[in-house]
């Protein structure tokens, strides 16, 4: 028997991981991976609440972030390639102006 | 100390081993990789909680197919190690201090304010079959509507990654020869 706030304090520590790399790096992959470790954390204490309320519906929840994280990283590395043509670097510090 | 706590704490481990990792490397690769291990420890937990469904497709969807993507654009672009710049300095002394802050603070108020009541391993069985029915019956127009939703990021994804023509649009293309 674990007590649901392991499970959230892991899920709050994952998300705060995700949060300080966002911050931290420069490189533009890094930033989306970053991102995608937030989601994790979050869909964390999604199954942690789930099982503690028995709502099932908590698993559709991050069935439904999966489907849309998969979705959102399709669409943002098609952008990352598209920023490196025009660019042909990957410093989000170099990409600083909204024109492509 | 029983098993699943056991079990849990590995998991645990492994989770935020590769997190920590994900901030320390400066190569994208070696980043992509402990993103990886993260999933892969977040999917025993699922399977801990009894999300044997959600276990499968973490491994499958997330630490396959995503991380795939994140690799091949990673190799396609050649990514190399980061480079430092002045900014990141900034971000970097704000960075570490929030993280350090938000989690302590996070698992500080957690631990306080949250009851004893304990998660028994396999609590709430979501199985395949019970995630099915559930998903085809309640959530049947957001599960439609995700379809629509996947559809248009490949397109989206098709036309952003693919090579802009090499003459302006509506002005047919040069005959050669």
């Amino acid at each position: 028997m674990v007590p649901l706030s392991y499970y959230l304090v892991l899920s709050g520590f994952l998300f705060a991981c995700g949060v300080a790399g966002f911050l931290i790096k420069r490189n533009i992959i890094t930033i989306f991976m970053s991102i995608e470790l937030m989601l994790n954390g979050v869909n964390l204490s999604f199954v942690a609440f789930a099982a503690h309320w028995h709502a099932l519906a908590g698993q559709i929840f991050v069935f439904f972030v999966m489907v849309v994280a998969a979705a959102e990283s399709a669409v943002g590395l098609a952008i990352i390639i598209a920023v490196y043509r025009t660019r042909e670097t990957l410093n989000v510090d170099q990409v600083n102006l909204l024109k492509l | 100390m029983n098993v699943h706590l056991i079990l849990f704490l590995a998991f645990g481990a492994v989770a935020v081993a590769g997190a920590i990792n994900l901030l320390a490397q400066t190569h994208p690769i070696n980043s992509a990789l402990s993103l990886i291990a993260v999933m892969a420890a977040l999917a025993g937990e699922y399977l801990l909680l009894g999300a044997e469904f959600l276990a499968a497709v973490q491994v499958i969807v997330y630490a396959g197919a995503i991380m795939v993507l994140f690799v091949f654009t990673i190799m396609l672009l050649n990514a190399g190690v980061e480079e430092r710049t002045q900014g990141s300095r900034v971000a970097f002394l704000f960075g570490i201090p929030g993280l350090l802050l938000g989690s302590v603070l996070l698992g500080w108020v957690v631990l306080r304010h949250s009851g004893t009541e304990a998660v028994a391993a396999g609590a709430l069985p979501g199985d395949p079959k019970t995630i099915g029915q559930l998903l085809f019956h309640e959530f049947l127009l957001p599960f439609e509507i995700t379809s629509v939703l996947i559809l248009i990021a490949i397109m989206g994804a098709v036309v952003l990654a693919s090579k802009p023509p090499t003459h302006p649009p509506g002005v047919p293309a040069r005959k050669v020869g």
